[in-house]
């Protein structure tokens, strides 16, 4: 496949969310708010990218059974840097983040990336995969926030887009809204994937 | 002790890790198809959290924080998480073939799950101590194997009933996990 290809497919016919459905704990836990699901994802994306990099460089010299772990440091290292930096340029969006930034080392998407693709594909490839995948499970979070954020409060991006009479639907603001927002999601991609033959 | 009976029912009821932290949904998607296998896993998940409490707050304590090395927690704590998996594995399989039997096909899975890590996380940024922290890792996995039960019995009655064409699999389970953690938000009133 194509440097572009390997790009593109993260983003809709293999998106993490909606396609593959992995990386759903922080898909739940941080989406109240658009702009949290934004921060999250680049996050993601930030170490995802670094992940599939070095373990793409480092495939020759791995072996072959300590894998997991020798991945698992790698990822981790990641992890803790873009936990650094969050906490030193965005403190605020670290303290709203919380524990689910320390959590990305063990986001499935990442090791999954690591196991499948990075251990087995040239640089390029691997960073072309890892910024696909990324910006798809961005894309994900930013929608899956918004629809929340909207309907529990009317706004997106903290910008108010109902007018002031509208009744916020508080639920989906809290963590019953989070699931029933992601499973009618779900299904509306299902429809839409079947309508235009995705699969 | 009524702190203790606090932290029990907290993690088990209010602050449930499935339904209200959103800690462990891949398994409980993944494995609650069987009321059988979602028990197997409850446990190996109970077994590796308490341990895993108890061991990440040693090290906190007594390695990371007088080394000034707070900073490695991360790496160090699913370093630890990943070989004590290991660990347990290679101990059940020499001292209980017929536990490793019901629990083998598990454990490996549990590296990946968020609660064990988010637990010994939680532990540190919640300040416990050492007691607190294994009860608090002990009560969140039963708290966990009781979502996993719960969601499992229920999709095994849903294999019998009418669902639309696009709401099957995870759409349909999310809704149900929704509604669950709408029922589970009734307890929040009883603290």
């Amino acid at each position: 496949m194509s440097v572009m290809s390997e790009f593109s497919k993260g983003i809709v016919k293999e998106n993490a969310i909606f396609r593959l459905v992995l990386g759903m704990c922080p898909a739940l836990a941080v989406t109240t708010k658009a702009e949290f699901g934004l921060g999250m994802g680049l996050a993601t994306t930030a170490v995802l990218v670094g992940s599939n990099v070095v373990i793409s460089l480092m495939r020759s010299i791995i072996p072959a059974k300590v894998r997991i772990p020798a991945f698992v440091i790698v990822i981790a290292t990641f992890v803790t840097m873009v936990d650094m930096l969050l906490n030193a340029y965005l403190p605020v969006l670290h303290g709203q983040l919380g524990i689910f930034v320390p959590l990305i080392v063990v986001n499935c998407i990442i090791l999954g990336r690591a196991e499948a693709f990075a251990s087995k594909a040239p640089v390029i490839h691997s960073l072309a995969d890892g910024i696909g995948i990324g910006l798809g499970f961005t894309l994900s979070l930013v929608l899956l926030g918004s629809v929340r954020e909207l309907l529990g409060a009317g706004t997106i991006f903290n910008v108010n887009l109902l007018g002031a009479a509208y009744e916020p639907f508080k639920v989906f603001g809290s963590p019953p809204g989070a699931f029933l927002a992601l499973g009618l999601l779900l299904a509306l991609v299902n429809m839409l994937s079947k309508k235009y033959k995705l699969e | 002790m009524g702190e203790i009976f606090a932290i029990i029912f907290g993690a088990i009821f209010i602050n449930n890790f499935v339904l209200s932290r959103f800690l462990g949904i891949c398994p409980f998607m993944g494995v609650s198809k069987k009321v059988e296998t979602s028990l197997g896993m409850g446990m190996a998940v109970t077994f590796v959290m308490g341990l895993a409490s108890f061991v990440t707050w040693l090290l906190e304590y007594y390695v990371l924080v007088p080394n000034q090395l707070e900073y490695l927690r991360t790496i160090v704590f699913i370093l630890v998480i990943a070989s004590l998996v290991q660990f347990v594995e290679l101990v059940i399989r020499k001292a209980s073939p017929t536990l490793y039997q019901s629990l083998g096909i598990f454990l490996p899975l549990i590296t990946t799950n968020c609660a064990v890590l988010g637990v010994a996380i939680l532990n540190i940024q919640l300040e416990y101590n050492l007691f607190e922290a294994v009860v608090f890792g002990v009560a969140a996995a039963v708290g966990f194997t009781l979502a996993l039960v719960i969601m499992a019995g229920i999709r095994e009655r849903l294999e019998l009933v009418f669902i639309p064409k696009h709401f099957q699999g995870v759409s349909i389970a999310m809704i149900i996990a929704g509604i669950l953690s709408l029922a589970f938000g009734g307890f929040k009133g009883m603290m």
